[in-house]
């Protein structure tokens, strides 16, 4: 498909026509992925030789986390091409996304903490990586509130984008931030929730499909609200219209 | 250097209020907007001004012809008089500011903090930043708000003298000013039609 | 540039407690602390360089809606938009502006205050270097915010969640540039890459803010 052809979808009309197609596909694959994953990981997986049957909390943390940082870069994508393009639909998706991403941030969080507490018994801890994802919570939270500020829906698409731009620009620069700040001289006593860790192959696959089942979740999600917000602008747009007159 | 606007189309808030405007506005003239409230005199000036894209349609100017007056008179009233015509005869590049106060009268007021100013002082000095940026193409929205009838010759006066200098001057305003030759643009045959509503596709999200 | 400088340097000394407010509100977060956390020393010691840069950054927040407020209500930044200031001047000059009436006076201020806090002899000068080198980052951070928030009634709320994300590294390197000194090891790294966010948004965010503005301004 050239890129040509991907313009097309800029178009609000054939957008939604062509989700009226493909949503419902998604959606099925979607829960019938998770379902998979899910059951799988949870029931018919051996339990660790240390961390016991807590670990298979992974097959949430691991796929939601992914989808938080997924969810910030394609709003990122979404961004640019309105900056650049003006395609309405972009700017939409990219305000689509932000509720999705941030639940499954908030999700990865508390994940992160349940995991954690009986390793550390403590149910929050400054590791690197959780604090991360408390900071790019923060960002999705300053995103979405300066969206529902705006009264104007071009100038909130400008403005949101140009945030999201140099959000992404400070979001990696914390990322390195407080990798720096909790290690500092502290070297190896980060706690790692690190899924390279030991994973053995037998986690391995039921983790791949419940991945996939949270990106599709994330795609029929974004997909489904995408279109809602079309027909919410337009329904303004339409009421604007009528009291002009 | 005139100012040329072609088939210049407008929006507030994303609905479109104005289309296909053109007028050419050439050295010495002026140019009066006239319309009923609403219309769109203040987004067509400011969009003229450069202070928001058109929809569609150019607008051609010199570079750095322009001078804009808006609704506010933009006045710190903390400053003096001197002190915020100085202010912008320095962003402009000019040094003198003396003629500026001399046309408007305000040598009597020009060290008076501009808070202290009466609404009608306030919008003379508003004003006197028109001399004061030195520009030729003056873009005006409703100069004479507050003004009364003696400062309102006042303002006529001046605008006559800028005329008269090779300036060039666009304003909305309600009130006749008596202004030699100056023509006047009625803006509601260019009120701009709701276009039929049919499926999505337009950009008119 | 020059002129707009001065003119706000000007209008932030007339506007009474321009500098004062700033510097108060810094004075009563340092007088909270011990009431929060105890009077003993060495606790107020450990903690005194993290707490000088948390409240040299909130009396940093304070100020930043009237970076641009003032110019919205009364039109001149219309004016100044239509002028022959390119945006990305005037917003660079905006945030100088604030940074000389709020930043340093706060690092100028900040020895007195380490005296209250306990702040162990070696951790001044660290302390001192790292907050002037970051408080201009926090200028022009919060200009952006301001510049984003600028038409929206009762916008200092959001203005603050938008800024104070985009201060976490600041804030990271500064405070850990202040306890390295203080505890006598080297201090290179926070102090480059405080430096390097700071040069790095002087020389960028402009930028952003003034695209952020003219869209406002629409």
């Amino acid at each position: 498909m050239t890129l040509n052809r991907l313009w097309a979808y800029a178009n609000p009309k054939t957008f939604i026509e062509t989700t009226d197609r493909v949503l419902p596909a998604v959606s099925v694959l979607a829960v019938l992925c998770l379902v998979t994953g899910l059951v799988w990981g949870f029931f018919f997986t051996p339990d660790d030789y240390r961390q016991g049957s807590t670990v298979k909390i992974i097959y949430i943390h691991v796929p939601s986390a992914l989808m938080a940082i997924n969810a910030w870069l394609m709003m990122l994508v979404t961004s640019l091409i309105w900056i650049v393009r003006r395609h309405h639909v972009s700017a939409l998706a990219a305000r689509a996304a932000a509720p999705v991403g941030m639940v499954m941030t908030v999700i990865a969080l508390l994940t992160g903490a349940i995991w954690g507490q009986p390793m550390w018994g403590t149910w929050w801890a400054w590791d690197p990586r959780l604090t991360s994802f408390l900071i790019l919570f923060l960002f999705y939270l300053g995103y979405i509130a300066l969206w529902e500020a705006i009264e104007n829906d071009d100038t909130a698409a400008d403005l949101t984008s140009i945030l999201c731009l140099v959000g992404s620009v400070f979001a990696l620069l914390s990322r390195y931030a407080v990798n720096f700040w909790n290690q500092g001289l502290h070297q190896g006593a980060s706690l790692s929730l690190d899924k390279e860790e030991n994973v053995a192959d037998v986690f391995y696959y039921p983790l791949l499909v419940a991945i996939a089942g949270f990106v599709l979740l994330f795609v029929a999600l974004v997909l489904l609200r995408t279109r809602t917000e079309i027909r919410a602008r337009r329904m303004r747009a339409l009421l604007a219209r009528e009291r002009m007159g | 250097m005139s100012l040329e606007v072609n088939d210049l189309s407008i929006a507030r808030g994303g609905v479109r209020v104005l289309e296909g405007v053109s007028f050419t506005l050439a050295p010495g003239r002026a140019l009066v907007l006239r319309g009923p409230n609403g219309i769109g005199k203040t987004t067509l000036l400011r969009t003229v001004a450069g202070l928001q894209p058109p929809v569609s349609g150019t607008v051609q100017a010199e570079p750095e012809s322009l001078v804009y007056a808006g609704h506010a008179d933009g006045i710190k009233a903390t400053l003096s008089v001197v002190e915020n015509l100085n202010f912008w005869a320095q962003v402009f590049g000019k040094a003198d500011i003396s003629p500026a106060l001399d046309a408007f009268d305000l040598g009597p007021l020009a060290e008076r903090a501009a808070g202290m100013l009466s609404a009608g002082q306030k919008r003379r000095l508003g004003l006197a930043r028109l001399l004061v940026t030195g520009r030729p193409v003056w873009v005006l929205d409703e100069p004479t708000v507050s003004l009364d009838r003696d400062a309102v010759a006042m303002f006529a006066r001046v605008v006559g003298a800028h005329l008269a200098g090779g300036g060039s001057a666009l304003l909305a305003t309600h009130i006749d000013l008596g202004l030699e030759g100056a023509e006047t643009l009625e803006l509601a045959p260019y009120r701009a039609r709701a276009s039929v509503v049919d499926d999505f596709d337009e950009a008119f999200l | 540039m020059i002129a707009l400088l001065t003119r706000d340097l000007r209008l932030a000394m007339r506007a009474g407690g321009g500098f004062g407010l700033g510097l108060a509100f810094f004075l009563i977060v340092v007088t909270l602390v011990p009431f929060g956390v105890g009077p003993q020393s060495e606790l107020l010691a450990t903690i005194a360089p993290g707490i000088l840069w948390l409240g040299a950054l909130l009396a940093c927040l304070l100020s930043l809606d009237r970076i641009f407020a003032l110019d919205w209500e009364d039109g001149s930044l219309d004016l100044l938009a239509t002028a022959p200031l390119p945006m990305e001047a005037v917003v660079s000059v905006k945030a100088l502006a604030h940074w000389l009436t709020t930043g340093l006076p706060l690092v100028l201020a900040t020895p007195v205050f380490g005296m209250l806090l306990s702040l162990p002899s070696k951790g001044y000068g660290p302390l001192l270097l790292s907050l002037l080198l970051g408080t201009p980052a926090l200028s022009v951070i919060g200009t952006f915010g301001a510049a984003l928030t600028v038409g929206l009634k009762r916008g200092g709320l959001l203005l603050s969640l938008l800024v104070l994300p985009l201060y976490v590294p600041t804030l990271i390197f500064g405070a850990e540039m202040a306890r390295r000194g203080i505890d006598g090891l080297d201090y290179t790294t926070p102090l480059l890459m405080l430096a390097g966010i700071t040069c790095g948004t002087i020389a960028l965010l402009p930028f952003a803010s003034a695209a952020v503005l003219k869209v406002n301004l629409r």
